[in-house]
């Protein structure tokens, strides 16, 4: 651990980065304050990112399953990276952990290469690819104690405590062959805990858990981000990624399509309305002929604009001056699931790709 | 160093923790208290093969009829069921991936799984040895052991050639645990990995009898599983015991380098 502590975290920052009292830069209400985008330690050098993939490729034969793939997850982020099954996300994650090697492009954690350097370069680092998957025939405990043996420096002093997180200590005796899913996924969160990460890679955590185990693994996730942890957050649950993340990578076929802040993403697709006026259909020519409106459409009972937040204004001026009476005027905002499907599906897919 | 320990140490609670571990050592334990069962309730015995014509003399002759018997399928069998599984078995539980993202590097937690499999191979035919020399003991006395040429041994002396016989028993059986761990390794499937090894030591033994492979049958893997009966002679012939070492590591080194280099390499995409 040591050798990555000279690396941000939300602790080590200089009071410049950090924002008491009010919500981070990008990040729902009720995360901590810590401000994304900041990477410089004390001293003002350039701290090593927790995440730099620069150029990510994997290949399998003619197979293309990861392409071209650049990610910066800065400290302090909870970072969403998104994409229908199969679009390499895990493939991706698989490359970040060093557990296939990319065809092309480069990885570094903290720095630290993971296909060069191995498991130096997962130093700080934890998480789980797919479900987390333990010996069946041992205990939870004997799981955890294994892998804490495996880590060295004081892990096995963590159990206890990551088992209370995950809610686990009642059952962390029981053999793990006999654990429901959910219950793997948090032995899952407990085995990266025992770590103590500063970077915590989680791959569909709340997959197959149901409605309360997901509130549960969003909470956990929460906590974890407002203690310091930086997250990143393979899913496809896009209500779990708006609630939790202040960055996204949305992946579709391979390829990063969209890579940023949520709330730049969210703002965006801003500029939808909804008017109730006394003549649509007279509204809608008048919108029509108006620049900085596009795709005025009526809808039933109302008129469907995208426009500039202008445009908006003085459309409502040329109603008013044809008489045209305005019942309501609405602006809708897109959802993250809105924007997501706009996205992966107006992006050229590029062929069958394996599982990832 | 400190690492391959840990792993080691740590392949050993899980070989405890698992079922299929006792299937072998049963098998240790089970074929020579059944073979003795059988010369007990009987009259005959193996005259045809050596030391089979003394079980009745000595029950210090049991373990190395068992030796005989065993290196045909039993113990390369044995010896397969936890060599062969022990890095398969990761990959068919998806745990690989959950170890190999931790702080110890391939290379330990692969000498920790070599180091695993090659004490199940002395357990096993420790244990072998302990029950077989124990019931046969029981069934036929602590007499002298006769040898292939010369006097008979004293029953002590015996004894300590009996364990000086296993060790170099051990030399070919590590060997099949090589490339049991290889073919692990390789196929990432426990079964296949554990047949393969089977299969590779029948037909060795196969090639071993068939006549014009002469020129070939002192360098098969199983025909080191007869080295030790130069041990059992008046006097001593170690020639046989010093082409076991080579021809044994000969098959045992190159298995395991590979072994090893395909474990530090391999990209973990399943589980």
């Amino acid at each position: 651990m040591s050798e990555v502590a000279s690396t941000a975290t939300p602790t080590d920052r200089g009071p410049e980065s950090s924002v008491a009292g009010a919500p981070p830069e990008g990040r729902p209400a009720g995360q901590g304050s810590r401000t994304a985008g900041d990477s410089r330690s004390n001293g003002g050098e350039p701290a090593a990112l927790p995440i730099e993939a620069r150029g990510l490729v994997k290949r399998y034969g003619e197979i293309t399953a990861v392409d071209h793939v650049d990610l910066t997850v800065e400290p302090g982020d909870v970072y969403g990276f998104l994409g229908p099954n199969g679009a390499g996300k895990t493939t991706t994650l698989r490359m970040l952990l060093g557990l296939i090697s990319p065809s092309e492009g480069s990885v570094r954690l903290f720095g630290r290469d993971p296909i060069a350097e191995g498991i130096h370069a997962l130093e700080g680092v934890a998480g789980f690819v797919e479900e987390p998957r333990f010996y069946p025939y041992l205990s939870a405990q004997r799981n955890l104690e294994l892998l804490a043996a495996y880590d060295g420096g004081g892990a096995t002093g963590r159990i206890d405590e990551a088992l209370e997180t995950v809610t686990l200590t009642a059952r962390r005796h029981h053999r793990v062959g006999g654990y429901s899913h959910g219950m793997k996924q948090r032995l899952g969160i407990a085995a990266a805990l025992i770590r103590r990460p500063k970077l915590l890679l989680l791959d569909e955590p709340a997959t197959g858990l149901d409605p309360a185990g997901m509130r549960d693994m969003r909470a956990l996730v929460r906590r974890l981000a407002d203690e310091g942890m930086t997250v990143l957050l393979s899913s496809h649950l896009l209500t779990e990624v708006e609630e939790l993340c202040n960055r996204v990578a949305i992946v579709r076929s391979g390829a990063v399509i969209h890579e940023g802040r949520l709330e730049d993403l969210l703002e965006a697709a801003d500029g939808d309305y909804r008017l109730e006026t006394t003549d649509d259909e007279g509204a809608l020519r008048l919108a029509r002929a108006h620049r900085g409106i596009a795709d005025a459409l009526t809808e039933p009972g109302a008129l469907g604009l995208r426009a500039e937040r202008a445009a908006v204004a003085e459309l409502t001026l040329e109603l008013a001056a044809h008489g045209i009476g305005l019942h309501t005027l609405t602006p809708r905002r897109a959802g993250l699931e809105e924007l997501f499907l706009r996205l992966t599906e107006s992006a050229p897919a590029t062929g069958p790709r394996p599982e990832a | 160093m400190t690492g391959a320990l840990t792993a080691y140490h740590w392949e050993l609670r899980k070989l405890v923790a698992q079922k299929r571990t006792y299937l072998g050592l049963a098998a240790a334990v089970g074929v020579p208290l059944l073979f003795v069962a059988v010369l007990v309730l009987s009259d005959g015995s193996p005259d045809e093969i050596p030391f089979g014509a003394a079980v009745r003399e000595s029950g210090l002759a049991i373990p190395l009829v068992i030796l005989l018997f065993g290196s045909i399928w039993l113990f390369p069998l044995i010896v397969a069921l936890v060599a062969g599984d022990v890095v398969a078995t990761e990959d068919g539980h998806g745990t690989l991936k959950t170890i190999l993202t931790r702080s110890l590097d391939r290379s330990s937690i692969f000498i920790g799984k070599a180091m695993a499999s090659a004490t199940y191979a002395v357990l096993a035919l420790g244990l072998m040895a302990l029950v077989a020399g124990a019931a046969g003991v029981l069934a036929f006395g602590f007499e002298p052991l006769p040898t292939l040429s010369g006097p008979p041994l004293q029953p002590a002396r015996a004894v300590v050639l009996t364990l000086l016989v296993l060790v170099v028993y051990l030399m070919p059986l590590l060997a099949v645990a090589a490339i049991a761990l290889l073919l692990s390794t390789a196929t990432r499937n426990s079964t296949a990995a554990v047949v393969a090894t089977l299969m590779g030591s029948l037909i060795m033994q196969l090639l071993g009898i068939l006549p014009g492979l002469e020129a070939i049958q002192p360098y098969l893997l199983t025909t080191q599983f007869s080295a030790w009966m130069g041990l059992v002679r008046e006097p001593m012939d170690w020639a046989p015991v010093g082409r076991a070492a080579w021809v044994c590591a000969l098959y045992a080194v190159p298995a395991l380098a590979a072994a090893l280099v395909v474990f530090l390499r391999r990209d973990v995409a399943g589980g």
